[in-house]
């Protein structure tokens, strides 16, 4: 039996490497080619990072980049040393929720064997073993109940657990996740960060994009401040302090001393970007 | 009983007839298959200007063979809907133009320029009547050579390239991921509705390609939630109007097209209103469910 594989140098990764290695990296649209630019940083094995920064910040942009959506203009980004111009499929992507058609006619079945497409290779079908890791995934994440249902009959919570299923089915070891907070209620936040936790055990990288202040300072290891550019990048005490936030929200910030605790209010209207 | 086998039977009788016949449940299911994808992507507006565009290319054959109705116009039909998709999939690369409108600008000229090409001739709205609603009797043993073969391809190409064309249907994001090659993919899978809806052509015509694409799929997609059940419903439905198109037409006396399309459409209508009165199970609103 022929096996036609995907078309790609699946070169080693080297676990001493950067999980992910992000250098002097711009990309942006037509019209705005440098929409963000000059960001460097790395991200470790298992490090959690969210992401913070106002509407239209760029990090939909970033995310995009670095799982090869849109191409971008300047500088590295490799992956445990793997350069990401061929090794993509080593991210996961979890969409925001707006930008996935959920009545599109597939099950939550069908949507996790889809991070087997590369495995499977090119004109091939599901065997044993894909059927094997969906199953298996569908059971550690809890979603082996749902597994025929229809996507879009899910709750928030559930629909993002079958798009990191996905990514696991993917082998995954970058994982994005673009504001899975909004529009869930407190249950499907709770869920989405303890699957979180399966995910550190799986030494998988996560960077999150949030305009949630308050997880982004409880549940990461680090938070990455964004506003065209990288403005702060370390662990949460060192980054949510009112100095800093400030030149990324400006006068939308509100800062109030309450006693011993400093509470900061972002104040910000308009829709996600 | 006899009597009963002898109304289905007796068209049967002439070979002419029986081709005919075939020829719809041909296209009925095939077109039904590939119809999903037009549904689930949303492009029915691409497959009725597909459909139109195809006209030059068709007229161009027509005239070259003396006004034939024949397999002769495979080729010309399938140059010109080949290069309407090619041109439409250039027009909107990286979002240039919007799709809608790169689309609606390719068709009406594609179509304008097939109708000036078929004025030349002097039976020109007899010749334009053949083109746009079909003539099914007009179909040769070698037509439905060419027919089965065309079906066949497209049929095998959509299952060799099937979790593919979901992918950059459902998710281009992950399409881009796993480094798909996302606009090749694309255009094939443009150039099998192409080849479809010629394919087509003789025994529908191309005014109403468009139903045998949509309708089934879309009835399809009201009983069933996941696109490959709904495939294979669409298919069924696809061939169960190509043949009960077939005797309606054959005993009305009315245009095979029109039967065929009228039969989607009112099984369509009965699927539609047996679903709202039996709304217990929703197919689909987003509806959330209880956590685990």
């Amino acid at each position: 039996m022929f096996q036609f594989k995907h078309k790609h140098k699946r070169e080693t990764m080297n676990p001493d490497e950067p999980a992910l290695d992000v250098h002097r990296l711009a990309a942006g649209y037509p019209g705005d080619a440098h929409a963000i630019h000059d960001i460097s940083f790395t991200v470790q094995a298992a490090e959690r990072v969210a992401i913070i920064g106002p509407n239209g910040a760029g990090k939909s942009t970033l995310f995009k980049a670095i799982v090869g959506l849109l191409p971008f203009t300047m500088g590295h980004i490799s992956i445990y040393g793997v350069d990401c111009r061929h090794s993509h499929s080593y991210v996961g992507y979890v969409p925001q929720h707006e930008a996935v058609d959920w009545s599109f006619p597939l099950s939550v079945y069908d949507v996790v064997m889809m991070g087997r497409t590369r495995h499977i290779g090119w004109f091939g079908w599901a065997g044993q073993q894909d059927h094997a890791r969906v199953n298996s995934l569908l059971e550690e994440l809890n979603l082996s109940h749902l597994a025929n249902r229809q996507i879009g009959e899910l709750s928030g919570g559930q629909k993002r657990r079958v798009f990191i299923a996905r990514a696991l089915a993917q082998d995954t070891r970058v994982l994005l996740m673009d504001e899975p907070f909004t529009g869930v209620d407190t249950v499907a936040e709770q869920d989405i960060v303890a699957t979180l936790d399966v995910l550190a055990e799986k030494g998988i990288s996560i960077l999150l994009a949030t305009h949630d202040m308050q997880k982004a300072a409880q549940d990461f290891d680090k938070v990455m401040l964004l506003r065209k550019e990288l403005l702060a990048f370390g662990k949460p005490e060192q980054v949510m302090t009112p100095d800093i936030l400030t030149k990324a929200y400006g006068g939308s910030l509100r800062v109030f001393n309450q006693g011993q605790e400093t509470v900061m209010i972002v104040d910000e209207h308009g829709s996600g970007d | 009983m006899a009597e009963f086998l002898n109304f289905f039977l007796e068209p049967l009788n002439y070979t002419f007839i029986q081709r005919g016949m075939m020829a719809l449940i041909l296209v009925g299911g095939v077109s039904a298959v590939i119809g999903c994808f037009v549904v689930v992507r949303g492009m029915a507006f691409f497959g009725d200007a597909l459909a139109h565009t195809i006209l030059p290319g068709v007229a161009l054959s027509y005239t070259f063979s003396g006004g034939n109705v024949g397999s002769n116009l495979f080729i010309g039909g399938l140059g010109a809907g080949i290069v309407s998709a090619l041109i439409i999939a250039f027009l909107t690369r990286r979002d240039r133009l919007k799709e809608d409108t790169a689309i609606a600008i390719v068709f009406v000229t594609m179509f304008a320029l097939g109708i000036a090409i078929i004025s030349t001739r002097g039976s020109y709205s007899v010749d334009l009547t053949h083109i746009l609603f079909g003539s099914i009797n007009g179909i040769s043993q070698d037509d439905l050579v060419v027919m089965a073969v065309l079906a066949f391809v497209v049929l095998l190409v959509l299952t060799l390239l099937y979790k593919e064309f979901v992918i950059i249907s459902f998710d281009l994001s992950l399409a881009y991921a796993l480094k798909l090659p996302v606009e090749l993919l694309r255009i094939t899978l443009l150039i099998l509705i192409a080849v479809i809806i010629v394919a087509s052509l003789q025994a529908v015509g191309i005014s109403l390609m468009l139903a045998l694409l949509i309708t089934p799929a879309a009835t399809a997609r009201l009983l069933v939630n996941r696109l490959k059940t709904m495939i294979v419903i669409a298919a069924v439905i696809g061939i169960l109007s190509g043949i009960a198109g077939f005797y309606i037409s054959y005993y009305m006396n009315i245009p095979s097209g029109a039967s065929i399309v009228l039969t989607m459409s009112s099984i369509f209508a009965v699927v539609f209103i047996f679903r709202s009165l039996l709304r217990s199970r929703p197919v689909n609103d987003n509806m959330m469910v209880t956590e685990n």
